[in-house]
């Protein structure tokens, strides 16, 4: 082995400069798209959202005046704290479900893998088409809930779940934790199962009743990955666009417009190129700001454990 | 817990009289029962839980198989009552270019943001993890910390950089954004395969004259092939499913993939909208996906468990 290197080492000297070619050769097709796709448009977006951007005629610099302008802009802070709600109830209702779910599914025992892969089948469609399954069984007429909730004996006229602000928001939070908490669970199970056995065998033990295991053990002991999760779990809630375009069209009294779909109808339906390119900008530093929180707590959850 | 149990186990040894025997016996039967209990209590809820996320599923795939009429009505039962109809994918294919072209563009769409995906992040890997050049370690953080930036907040410029390429409304257009999206994710992973094969083989091949790209088709790929099948799905089910960057960078008709063709069909025509229709969408989006994940759980979780550890 030793012998192997250094002969290589030695006889790789003379062509070190074109070995780094050939290096930079094969990662060149990734680094160009990565710019092309990636670098580039961020540049870009930067640099309109400093103009006002019609779709026809010319451009204008305006400098600052676009973030003035969205400060003063009503919609985009509904859109911004609908945002924030949408992403706080998610967050909680995934969890709430998450949880649970991945200790249910914890011990290997009959049948727990069939259990697991079913809850996670929802995961692997898309956010549209779980959007547009959704919307059907939400539809007063045709669909599925309404007869459901008249069976239970909890309403008796077929509610129009989509036409009032609470109960399209409460269809649409059912919906995404039916899609996402088979993610969030297989996530903390990887958690839950780190957790060396003998340390809860210890504090069995030792008296710990369920729930202080849980709550002076498990917990600790997750933070990393409860961290990641939670993280996972609001970036994607921030970035939420797909339920609320298809399935309420931006809901009742425009009142379920998230930050993707204000830019989408400002960029795409309006064309205010610039503006919309400013409020991108702004997502983008939302969403920055969380990955460094991310990796910061991360890192915080390393040292504790 | 474990020491009530050690202690019982322990006691027939030292006593052994008939009675302590038979209490024993009395106590191993109201422990079996207890067990048997939640075992049962454990499978009641296993089976609630399974409902839940299974029945939407399921009684989309059941309903989408009823006729015209019957498909307009809320699905109770949700299968057919009245024969098995293909009513609803009839009337799916009334919209825009017909299911099959729009099925057929996702199809392409998919498979060519696999295969570049697939040949392109093999390649940085075996780059990064094998050669040694200026600025590799900054490089590599820049390919990852794209992972940082929404692409939601890039479209407009994407719109125009494809049109100056004179790719805007092409479906090879989307791929490459689908492709550059998946690139974070598939170079890490193929990175960390490559780093995970022993150099030595590498030398071998060598001194049998293998060389560069026959060297890393021939020799190394089916070594990695078992990342390369996790970047491969990942790329399918994301591009397959992904709906915002299709919805803004195609603009006719015909290329829509199948989510931005449902949009038409949730719109609806002269305000009715054909239920029926979104039900054989669903189906249509649905079953590759399912197929796709069951096949090949294996590597799409390894995909996920990478993704996390990281």
């Amino acid at each position: 082995m030793t012998v192997v290197s250094t002969l290589s080492r030695t006889a790789g000297r003379p062509r070190s400069r074109s070995s780094a070619w050939r290096g930079l050769l094969y990662i060149a097709p990734a680094m160009a798209l990565v710019i092309l796709f990636f670098v580039i448009p961020v540049i870009v977006t930067a640099w309109m959202s400093l103009h006002n951007w019609p779709l026809m005629g010319a451009q204008r610099w305006i400098g600052i005046n676009n973030y003035v302008r969205m400060i003063h802009d009503a919609r985009f802070l509904s859109a911004l704290r609908f945002t924030a709600l949408y992403t706080i109830i998610a967050t909680i209702a995934i969890f709430a479900v998450a949880f649970p779910l991945a200790l249910f599914v914890e011990k290997q025992r009959r049948f727990v893998g069939a259990y697991r892969t079913v809850i996670f089948l929802p995961v692997v469609v898309g956010l549209a088409t779980a959007s547009l399954l959704w919307v059907w069984l939400a539809n007063v007429d045709s669909g599925f809930i309404g007869p459901l909730l008249i069976a239970l004996g909890i309403t008796e006229r077929s509610p129009n779940l989509l036409a009032s602000f609470d109960s399209a928001f409460l269809t649409i939070i059912v919906m995404v934790v039916w899609k996402i908490a088979g993610f969030t669970m297989i996530i903390l199970l990887t958690g839950l199962q780190a957790i060396p056995a003998d340390i809860v065998e210890a504090a069995r033990i030792d008296g710990a009743k369920r729930w202080q295991r849980f709550r002076y053990l498990t917990l600790p002991l997750m933070r990393r990955t409860i961290a990641l999760a939670l993280i996972i779990s609001v970036t994607g809630s921030i970035l939420a666009f797909d339920q609320f375009y298809i399935m309420t069209a931006g809901g009742p009294q425009n009142r379920m417009i998230s930050v993707v779909y204000y830019i989408f109808n400002q960029s795409f339906v309006s064309f205010n190129l610039g503006y919309g390119a400013s409020l991108s900008i702004v997502l983008l530093a939302i969403l920055v700001a969380i990955s460094i929180v991310q990796l910061w707590l991360l890192k915080v959850g390393d040292e504790k454990a | 817990m474990t020491m009530t149990q050690t202690a019982r186990a322990q006691t027939p040894v030292m006593t052994g009289s008939i009675a302590t025997t038979a209490a024993n016996e009395a106590a191993k039967a109201a422990r079996a029962r207890r067990k048997r209990n939640g075992a049962m209590a454990y499978h009641t809820v296993g089976a609630a839980i399974v409902l839940f996320f299974l029945a939407p599923f399921a009684i989309a795939f059941l309903a989408s198989f009823r006729s015209g009429t019957e498909g307009m009505t809320p699905p109770l039962p949700p299968w057919p009552t009245t024969g098995f109809s293909l009513d609803s994918y009839r009337s799916l294919d009334t919209f825009g270019a017909g299911v099959w072209q729009h099925t057929l563009n996702s199809l392409v769409v998919s498979l060519a943001t696999v295969v570049l995906t697939v040949a392109i992040s093999l390649l940085a890997g075996y780059g990064f993890s094998r050669y040694r050049f200026p600025l590799k370690n900054t490089l590599f953080v820049l390919i990852i910390a794209t992972l940082m930036i929404p692409f939601q907040s890039i479209l407009t410029p994407l719109f125009i950089i494809l049109a100056k390429l004179g790719l805007n409304n092409s479906l090879f257009g989307l791929v490459l954004v689908y492709v550059t999206l998946q690139l974070p994710f598939s170079v890490f992973m193929m990175r960390n395969a490559f780093d995970a094969v022993p150099k030595e083989i590498e030398e071998a091949a060598r001194i049998d004259g293998a060389r560069d790209l026959k060297l890393l088709v021939r020799v190394l790929l089916p070594l990695v092939l078992p990342g390369a099948a996790t970047v491969a799905i990942f790329a399918f089910l994301n591009a397959w499913n992904e709906f915002l960057a299709a919805l803004v960078l195609l603009s006719s008709n015909d290329n829509y993939t199948m989510p931005v063709l449902m949009m038409a069909v949730r719109a609806g025509r002269l305000g009715a909208i054909n239920w029926g229709a979104v039900q054989a969408g669903v189906v249509v989006m649905t079953i590759p996906c399912l197929i796709i994940f069951l096949l090949l759980q294996r590597y799409y979780m390894r995909g996920l468990m990478a993704g996390a550890v990281k």
